[in-house]
């Protein structure tokens, strides 16, 4: 449904997009993971036609993003990264612009936003100005929006940069009720956990460039996987023997003999196998953290270098 | 795909007018999008209600004191010119509102609809002639509140006020693109006023051109403002002082006002649509 090859766009003297290569499969779920900067939404702005690139081809749901892109945006949902919906009006008028526009019957699109504001919870909030929506109902809103007219393809830009955990979690939700839909889908994102329980592959670029790609656990692998930290309330001589078989390599113990670290094989109730194995073995323990490899560890990982996200110039949301 | 396709209309009819009929419900979908604006917000239209009431007066009884008009009344002479005057600045609006979207990320999000572009402008365009209407009406109801009189024929009158709002529907495409090249709502705002401020008072609109320096008055007997003017108090059976200067404007009100809307629809139109097309092309 998605392909590209070969994409590459510059603003000016700075790369954006270096070349890559895409494929996403009809229902499938595409992660796109990377630091700020990384080309991701300039991907995604190639791919949804509101950006030419300089080279490459990409073709969405069958139709060339440049020679044919009228076709693609009848086939596309798009949620961007700032919500770009109209703060005066209420988030149901904003639905049923956006079903017009996209040539519903306006009966048609009265009906679609009932259903969409039932069902993403922001039925109360229906006949409120935008202006007065959170940050998870503004992007609930606008995923709202981009489902519109039930498109085949759908594109998240950071769906839950910016969001409390707790909106990140419903948005999780919402997410996963759309690939039990069957649609397809890319999604970009800077976590590696998001891109983890909601894509079936995943693609991480860094400077333009795809630098790895795979399932989760494939480039989880590579990265080492997960890692276990714990604080014990004395230090005890026990503890390496009692924590060896849970974990993956050898079991760093710090000088004071307190904290304890090692690289383990996230799995469900590793933390409580931990804290049995401990109390098993008469040892008191006052914390235990399995800590999920983050971007960074990832980027460590594959690149040698940590992601440079803070010291690149900003390029998402590069000139419109 | 079937379940998707069939929620959207197909791409094209196979008459002109199934043709049209889709971007024109963009383009009233997004006229409705604007009007929701102003209702939201009514200040947005002070430009339009309160400032036509007071420069009305304030132009009417101040000014008017000062001024003798040969053949009637300043009051009779101004209420044209005052007409324009406003319909002019308030052509501003086509440049914030339009610099105002594209500032917001809504732009993109249209970007990326299978409608028509040019919608966004055309929408604005005629929101504004909409508001530029109720303008005409207020500047009007004003006048005869304080003694204002048309001497002319039904017909002769709505000619005149279709005049003006034709100029003002022209000068707001003009305004988008200003709007189109400034970097946000604010400058389009400045840059507005230093272009249209001069527009409309290098002109007849409230003085007759005849005591300006010879120079001055070439540049005001040419401005289409003049000729709108011109036009209005003739069709309105207004004085007309300006009607013994031998400039061919002003011996042809009518037909320069037409042609001048007309020629700057034709600049300013085909202009905008480029510019919003660039701006909008990463």
């Amino acid at each position: 449904m998605i392909e590209a090859e070969g994409l590459a766009k510059r603003y000016g003297e700075t790369v954006a997009l270096a070349g890559i290569d895409l494929e996403v499969p009809a229902g499938e779920i595409l992660g796109v993971l990377g630091p700020n900067g990384a080309g991701k939404t300039t991907a995604v702005r190639i791919l949804t036609t509101l950006a030419l690139p300089d080279g490459g081809r990409a073709r969405v749901a069958g139709y060339d993003v440049v020679t044919d892109a009228a076709e693609v945006r009848r086939r596309i949902g798009v949620a961007a990264q700032d919500a770009t919906l109209d703060d005066s009006l209420t988030g149901r008028q904003n639905l049923v612009m956006i079903g017009e526009l996209s040539r519903q019957r306006r009966s048609d699109a009265k009906a679609r936003a009932v259903e969409l504001l039932d069902r993403f919870d922001l039925s109360d909030a229906a006949d409120r100005v935008m202006k007065g929506y959170s940050g998870g109902m503004r992007r609930r809103l606008d995923l709202a929006a981009s489902l519109m007219t039930r498109p085949p393809v759908l594109f998240l830009d950071e769906p839950t940069t910016g969001l409390d955990p707790t909106s990140r979690l419903r948005m999780w939700d919402v997410i996963r009720e759309l690939v039990a839909d069957g649609v397809t889908l890319l999604l970009t994102t800077q976590y590696l956990d998001e891109a983890d329980t909601l894509a079936n592959r995943i693609v991480v670029i860094d400077h333009g460039r795809v630098i790895a790609q795979g399932t989760s656990r494939e480039l989880k692998e590579a990265t080492g996987g997960a890692r276990l930290e714990a604080t014990l309330t004395e230090p005890h001589p026990g503890a390496v023997a009692a924590l060896a078989p849970l974990v993956d390599g050898p079991v760093h113990v710090s000088d004071d003999g307190r904290h304890i670290h090692a690289a383990v094989r996230s799995g469900s109730g590793l933390a409580t196998s931990v804290v049995r194995a401990l109390d098993n073995a008469g040892i008191r323990v006052d914390d235990v953290e399995v800590l999920q490899p983050s971007l960074d560890d990832v980027f460590f990982a594959l690149t040698g270098h940590p992601s440079e996200a803070d010291r690149r110039p900003e390029l998402e949301g590069v000139p419109a | 795909m079937t379940t998707t396709t069939a929620l959207v209309a197909p791409p094209k009819g196979q008459t002109v007018f199934e043709r049209l009929r889709g971007p024109w419900r963009d383009v009233v979908v997004l006229t409705r999008r604007n009007l929701v604006h102003i209702r939201r917000e009514p200040m947005q239209l002070s430009d339009v209600t309160v400032q036509p009431v007071l420069f009305t007066l304030l132009f009417i009884y101040i000014f008017g004191s000062g001024i003798p008009i040969a053949g009637g009344s300043y009051k009779d002479y101004a209420l044209a010119g005052l007409l324009l005057l406003n319909l002019t600045t308030s052509a501003l609006g086509t440049a914030v509102g339009l610099s105002t979207d594209l500032s917001t990320g809504v732009i993109d999000r249209f970007r990326t609809l299978p409608m028509w572009r040019a919608a966004v402008l055309v929408g604005r365009s005629i929101s504004d002639v909409l508001a530029a209407a109720l303008c005409v009406a207020i500047v009007a109801l004003t006048g005869l509140a304080i003694g204002w009189r048309p001497d002319a024929s039904a017909a002769s009158i709505a000619g005149a006020f279709a005049v003006a709002l034709l100029f003002s529907y022209a000068v707001s495409w003009g305004c988008a693109c200003l709007g189109l090249i400034s970097k946000g709502p604010e400058s389009a705002q400045s840059m507005g006023l230093i272009f249209l401020f001069p527009l409309a008072f290098v002109s007849n609109a409230l003085v007759p051109t005849q005591g300006m320096p010879r120079w001055l008055q070439t540049i005001a007997d040419w401005n289409p403002v003049s000729a709108v003017t011109s036009a209005c108090r003739h069709l309105l059976g207004n004085p007309n002082p300006s009607g013994s200067i031998a400039a061919w404007p002003m011996q042809h009100p009518v037909w320069a006002a037409v042609g001048w809307s007309v020629l700057i629809l034709a600049v300013c139109a085909p202009l905008a649509a480029s510019l919003y097309r660039r701006r909008t092309t990463g």
